[in-house]
């Protein structure tokens, strides 16, 4: 069986004693959640932090409301999320990620707020210890080479989590608390596109909330492509929002691409072309080639990566003729296998 | 070796105490400090479903939850599913219709399964799937599971469930 | 035996472990937990393949709570599944062969102790050539992997001659030549592999562990670890899924036996998901080569196959597993002429071996998607051109495996008729299609791992005066349903309950010896075994009974737990008085069944993979959708049809056909055991590209389709209650099947598994540019093939011998290797 390295083990009540424990040990603390991430990379010893400050007891993180826009906290569960937009209106895109991340059982532990820091991935970071050895390691841990692309001066593992490409679509904002201060950011500013510096996270803040502003008017949705219907982390993602007017043209759009390089990946050519449109066929599939341009899929997860290119405008073209209001439950059920 | 963790939790309706090596999952605690070997192991790293049991109620992966994290909760194992010296209809049907080939698997399935009947009433096909979609097995090919479990039903699964909750802890201190 | 005589058999009902599997109680290996255990990780090699020059376990011994470290230097004796490859060490001492290669042992108070000490052994390797593929190792032949095989880094290559292909072949109005490539793939049984090792009270050995193969354990074991056999017991625990995985002797078996007699402490180890993967055992990457010749009609004139196979880096069931790809091919069609070469190379990747089918599926993927290729070129329907060419009952075929009872017309009807095959093949929208493909495989390997003239399996029974009975077989339970198989034939022969009966299996100290679960061989071998034990216990009890109650014997009888008169049921006693009877007479009543498969036809060297006292059939239909644009394929129905002979219980048997169509499905839609090799400027390294489940992919609850299953009965002769197989066979057409049914819905063949969208997309490709519509290997290596074995078919007066057989090796080297060799000569 694998076993969890030696770890000591703290239980803040509140954020402000999660940041001041951060703060204390700011070389060797982090952050457990669900676990369903860190735990794993413990395991094989990808992460081996020396102490956890687990976030399960800090109840300020629980909290939800749709008000003036939706605000999450960051340590609500996937279950309860979903369980939340039973009636997601706008907010589909979000539902639709979350619904898809994992398994059942990881979403009933894994939070909002995990799945969005969630370690970058790669398959030649995510194995065990032995396994790394066997090829001298790797940029991203104990090693000098990224083996993805042996020439590159930086790791490239892959952005991997569902919620993230959603939430960019819907222009949501996050906060960050540490000892010193709170701050507030847009959650495209929490990405940067290195495999090892994915986060502009420091490792003394604490990820609180996530608001999704008032989305009147806007219709949103989310594609995954994965080899199989659960555990599967996508290798492909679309996440995309539009704003229509009353006459069926596009005011405003934001198409985000997931698990396509180290961070989401916003196509604002593809987005900015649907502006002013109807969501004509052409219009579609112009989208759709202009969004697989700066998709760059790299070798390093399931599929191949020429495979998962050219495939990204086909994405792009399911859920833009979903947000045109088209039927695509059957090509949904036959790519997520998505069954309720 | 470093101080062992000490946590006070209720498995199977029954409150427990138990000491054991602070760096060890819900799944290493109930395998080898409290001899309930009925939960399994496929990876230890959430990729199996085997070693799923229910916390406070819900479906968890017990190798992905920390056992220090579970003190003062709820766990309900394959072994807490008899109730009364009686399978639960859901044993009984996995018994009676192939669900359970090598049976390394089950408990996982069962105790998922479980926890949808505990929630609907009637789950279709479809939630059945869905609700078992974090289990994998690699006798069967699922079918007779899912008939299984629509046999549980029908035989009145649904509702027939453990105690749980306040009422079992009030009976705890009776 | 007629049906209605038969009360339990034949009906669906809660197998016995049933119980034991919903509740938990099941105890499987890693579920064993003793006083005073100590924990073992083995240290595996991070190289591929590299001399060892030093080794120093120092410090690992010095970490606190270790209390053992074992290299190499403490085993001195090589072990093996098949006497010809006796060539793994329980801890390699100067060669490691690929990542994953154990080197070192570290037995500590806890895993997680004996994990971190692992860090402590130093190693120091020079590293050898890397052979990743089977072309670089046919291309050099130095370094050799192993020291002993055909010449180079060939293990094994054969060639067989049933007849004149090539006169075949001019006589044929088409001749049709294709290529093939079957990827590797594992078989991913949920349990990790486990076993403890203990000292008993009267300080002799014992293993439990998850094998299921306990008897080849035992031998293993005696042999590596220069013991005798009688001083130890080999328990099987209940396999948390088998599939093949687990059917030949493993370093950590013997390696926490040794640690426990050196320590007088119960030793155990569990296997990560990781080191299960470098166990592997599993499925054969093949490269195949098909040319058949045809008649207008669609009668097959001559096959000539030639394989290649990616053995990794050790010999395992390897030489059988070379013969598999091509033995099996002329059960389901007739083929006159046959002509069959296979070569099995080693490689620096971790060790292939039995998986569910073993060897077969490759090569029926190759005929079959090659006859669905044949079937077009000649217009005629693929159902119908196999139900014209299906191989007759009581048939001799072209390489002497006796045919019996075949059903296999009647499976292609069966799943012709339920997926409405003639009004929608070739006739769907693009986009959706349907395939077709057959299958055949062994009720049991007629010969065993090693030569010898015992039976293959034996029961005893224990009767008590009580009124129950215990069964005892060696035969061990991986989820298949043996313990139910054993219960189920004693219980419906002596006409008592199921729950009357107390089945022990799997033990070395306990129970007659049966070969182990492995070439669908339990069902008829333990079975026949079992009813003949049960028959004689029968025996003892009517004489009691027909004593006592002045019947003649033959009137007697055995139901519902009592011996009564035919003519007057009233007239009667309980089993148990009928237990107490025959006891009085007889004392105490045990008896014992066994079985030994018919022998064999065939003479020739090589014709011991093949033979078996009965074969079963399958049919296959396939449907599925394929997405022109992303080449996505969803399977979305399959109807199969398997002849069982009689289905002992269909509950089960339904089980093993779905489970079967699962399997396949992930082999044909997404398994894959991949490699990584670096950069060669950079790196030697050479991994398992993903060893984790979550990277390997096998369907989950929501991407397996429905199976409409159809059990076809009609009792085989020499099966018990007559039945055949149903564990393996059944995934055998799947693959082919769903090849057939992409190229239906979308017009290019794939022939290669899996079959994935990447692959459609490039076929499609190919179609627009004007190319052949098709993925798949292009080329087949050239390989050094021996001089072909000629054996005439029976149709040519053949005898079944070889008519240039090469002299046979002396009796010096026979005995060199501790018996003849596995394939009979």
């Amino acid at each position: 069986m694998m076993r969890l390295p030696y770890f000591r083990y703290l239980a803040p009540r509140t954020v402000r004693e999660a940041a001041e424990m951060l703060a204390a040990n700011p070389r060797d603390a982090m952050l457990v959640a669900g676990g369903t991430d860190v735990l794993p990379n413990m395991k094989r010893r990808q992460q081996v932090p020396g102490t956890l400050v687990g976030l399960r007891q800090v109840a300020e993180l629980k909290g939800i409301t749709n008000g003036d826009g939706l605000c999450i906290g960051a340590g609500l569960t996937l279950t309860e999320l979903v369980g939340y937009l039973k009636i997601p209106g706008p907010y589909a895109a979000l539902r639709q990620a979350a619904v898809q991340v994992a398994t059942p059982h990881l979403r009933n532990v894994g939070t909002l707020g995990g799945n969005l820091c969630l370690d970058t991935r790669c398959n030649y970071y995510d194995q065990n210890y032995e396994w790394r050895k066997a090829i001298d390691f790797c940029m991203k841990k104990d090693g000098k080479t990224c083996w993805v692309a042996t020439s590159s001066p930086k790791c490239l593992a892959v952005s991997s989590t569902d919620t993230a490409p959603a939430l960019l679509a819907l222009g949501a904002t996050i906060t960050l608390v540490s000892a010193e201060k709170t701050r507030a950011m847009a959650l495209a500013d929490l990405y940067r596109n290195d495999g090892i510096h994915y986060l502009t996270r420091q490792p003394t803040e604490v990820l609180t909330a996530i608001d999704v502003p008032r989305l009147d008017g806007w219709r949103s949705t989310y594609w995954k492509l994965r080899r199989r219907g659960s555990f599967d982390f996508p290798v492909l993602s679309v996440a995309a929002a539009l704003k229509l007017a009353p006459d069926g043209s596009v005011e405003a759009a934001r198409i985000v691409l997931g698990a396509v390089a180290s961070q989401p990946i916003e196509a604002s050519a593809a987005a900015a072309s649907l502006v002013g449109e109807r969501l004509t066929d052409e219009a579609i599939a112009r989208a759709g080639e202009l969004a697989a341009v700066p998709a760059r899929p790299m070798d390093n997860t399931d599929f191949t990566l020429a495979w998962r290119k050219h495939v990204t405008r086909d994405f792009v073209t399911y859920a833009l003729r979903e947000l045109r209001g088209d039927d695509m439950s059957k090509l949904r059920l036959s790519v997520a296998r998505q069954l309720v | 070796m470093t101080e062992q963790a000490h946590i006070t939790l209720k498995v199977n309706n029954e409150p427990v105490e138990v000491s054991f090596a602070p760096y060890k999952t819900l799944l290493e605690v109930l395998r080898e400090d409290l001899n309930l070997c009925g939960t399994k192991h496929g990876c230890e790293l959430g990729e199996c479903g085997a070693c799923a049991v229910l916390l406070d109620d819900l479906p968890v992966l017990s190798c992905l939850v920390l056992a220090v994290e579970c003190d003062g909760r709820r766990v309900t194992t394959i072994e807490g599913l008899v109730t009364d010296g009686r399978l639960h209809p859901l044993q009984e049907a996995f018994a009676d219709l192939g669900a359970a080939q090598c049976g390394y698997c089950t408990p996982g399935f069962l105790i998922t399964a479980k926890a949808l009947l505990d929630e609907h009433s009637h789950p279709t096909r479809d939630q059945i799937r869905e609700a078992l979609a974090g289990n994998l097995c690699r006798c069967t090919g699922y079918q007779q599971i899912f008939e299984a479990v629509e046999a549980a039903i029908q035989s009145g699964a649904a509702g027939v469930e453990v105690e749980r909750g306040p009422r079992s802890a009030g009976q705890e201190e009776a | 035996m007629n049906d209605t005589k038969l009360h339990l058999i034949g009906k669906p009902r809660r197998r016995v472990d049933g119980r034991a599997k919903v509740t938990g109680q099941t105890k499987f290996a890693d579920d064993i937990m003793l006083p005073r255990m100590l924990h073992c990780k083995l240290l595996r090699s991070s190289v591929p393949h590299a001399r060892i020059v030093r080794i120093d376990a120092t410090r690992a011994l010095a970490h606190p709570g270790v209390h053992l470290a074992l290299t190499g230097k403490d085993f001195k004796v090589p072990y093996g599944i098949l006497p010809v490859s006796q060539d793994e060490y329980p801890l390699e001492p100067t060669h490691v062969r690929f990542v994953g290669d154990p080197v070192a042992a570290v037995i500590a108070r806890d895993e997680l102790t004996a994990f971190e000490a692992l860090d402590l052994i130093e190693v120091e390797y020079e590293p050898l050539r890397t052979f990743s593929t089977p072309e670089e190792s046919l291309e050099h032949e130095d370094p050799r992997i192993h020291e002993y095989g055909n010449q180079g880094n060939i293990h094994k290559a054969v060639s067989l001659g049933f007849g004149d292909v090539e006169k075949a072949f001019a006589g044929a109005d088409e001749v049709f030549e294709d290529t093939f490539f079957y990827q590797g793939n594992t078989h991913l049984a949920i349990e990790q592999h486990a076993a403890v090792a203990a000292k008993d009270p009267d300080g002799k050995l014992v293993l439990w562990s998850s094998t299921q193969v306990p008897h080849y354990v035992h031998r293993a074991l005696a042999r590596a670890l220069e013991m005798r056999a009688a001083h130890i017991r080999v328990v099987a625990m209940p396999n948390g899924g088998g599939f093949g995985g687990k059917c030949d002797p493993f370093n950590h078996e013997i390696v926490v036996c040794k640690a426990a007699l050196l320590l007088d402490r119960p030793v155990k180890i569990c296997l990560t998901r990781e080191e299960v993967f470098y166990c592997h055992r599993g499925r054969h990457p093949v490269l195949m080569r098909f040319k058949t010749g045809v008649k207008r009609d669609g009668t097959i004139t001559g096959v000539h196959l030639k394989t290649v196979l990616d053995g990794g880096a050790y010999g395992s069931y390897g030489v059988v597993s070379t013969f598999y790809t091509g033995a099996l091919q002329t059960l389901t069609y007739h083929i006159p002429t046959y002509k069959f070469e296979g070569c099995r190379v080693f490689t620096n990747k971790p060790p292939c071996g039995p998986k569910r089918g073993h060897g077969t599926p490759q090569g029926r993927f190759g005929q079959e998607v090659q006859l669905d290729k044949i079937a077009e070129k000649l217009a005629i329907d693929p159902a119908e051109l196999r139900l014209r060419i299906v191989e007759k009952p009581d048939t001799l075929t072209a390489n002497y495996l006796q045919v019996s009872t075949t059903g296999l017309a009647e499976c292609i009807r069966r799943v012709v008729a339920a997926s409405d095959w003639r009004n929608r093949f070739r006739k769907l929208p693009r986009g959706r299609g349907l395939g077709l493909a057959c299958s055949s495989y062994m009720s049991g390997a007629g010969l065993p791992i090693y030569y010898n003239e015992m039976p293959h399996s034996g029961v005893q029974l224990k009767l008590d005066r009580s009124g129950g009975v215990a069964a005892f077989c060696g035969a061990t339970e991986i989820g298949q349903g043996s313990d139910d198989v054993l219960v189920g034939c004693v219980a419906e022969i002596l006409g008592i309950d199921p729950m009357d009966i107390r089945s022990v299996t799997g033990d070395t100290d306990l129970t007659p010896v049966d070969l182990g679960s492995y070439s669908s061989r339990v069902t008829l071998m333990m079975g026949n075994a079992a009813i003949q034990a049960a028959e004689r216990a029968r025996e003892f009890l009517a004489e009691g009974v027909s004593r006592k109650l002045e019947v003649p014997k033959g009137r007697l009888v055995f139901a519902e737990r009592r011996v009564f008169d035919a003519e007057d049921p009233a007239k009667g006693v309980s089993f148990s008085e009928a237990v107490c009877l025959a006891e009085a007479i007889f004392g105490t009543l045990g008896t014992t069944g066994s079985y030994t498969p018919p022998k064999a036809v065939a003479r020739f060297k090589g014709s011991g993979a093949g033979p078996s006292p009965t074969y079963s059939y399958s049919a296959a239909v396939v449907e599925v959708e394929v997405n022109a644009s992303t080449g996505w394929i969803q399977v979305t129905r399959v109807w199969i049809a398997h002849d069982i002979g009689r289905a002992l219980n269909p509950t089960l048997a339904r089980g093993q056909v779905e489970g079967s169509v699962y399997m396949g499905l992930g082999e044909a839609l997404m398994e894959e055991q991949e490699f990584r090799r670096l950069p060669k400027r950079l790196s030697h390294a050479l991994v398992h590209k993903f060893p984790s489940i979550l990277e390997y992919k096998s369907p989950t609850a929501l991407d397996m389709p429905e199976v409409i299953t159809e059990l076809v009965e009609h009792p085989d002769p020499s099966g018990p209650f007559g039945a055949k197989e149903v564990g393996q066979g059944p995934l055998l057409p799947v693959m082919p099947a769903v090849a057939n049914a992409v190229y239906d819905a979308i017009g290019v063949r794939i022939d290669e598994v899996p079959i994935t969208p990447e692959k459609i997309i490039k076929a499609l490709e190919a179609k627009a540019a004007g190319k052949p519509a098709r993925y798949g290997p292009a080329h087949f290596p050239d390989v050094p093939w021996p001089e072909t074995l000629q054996v005439p078919p029976p149709w040519e007066g053949g005898d079944g011998k070889a008519i240039n057989a090469p002299p046979r090796p002396s009796k010096e080297l026979a005995r060199k290797s501790h018996a003849p060799e596995v394939v009979q000569s």
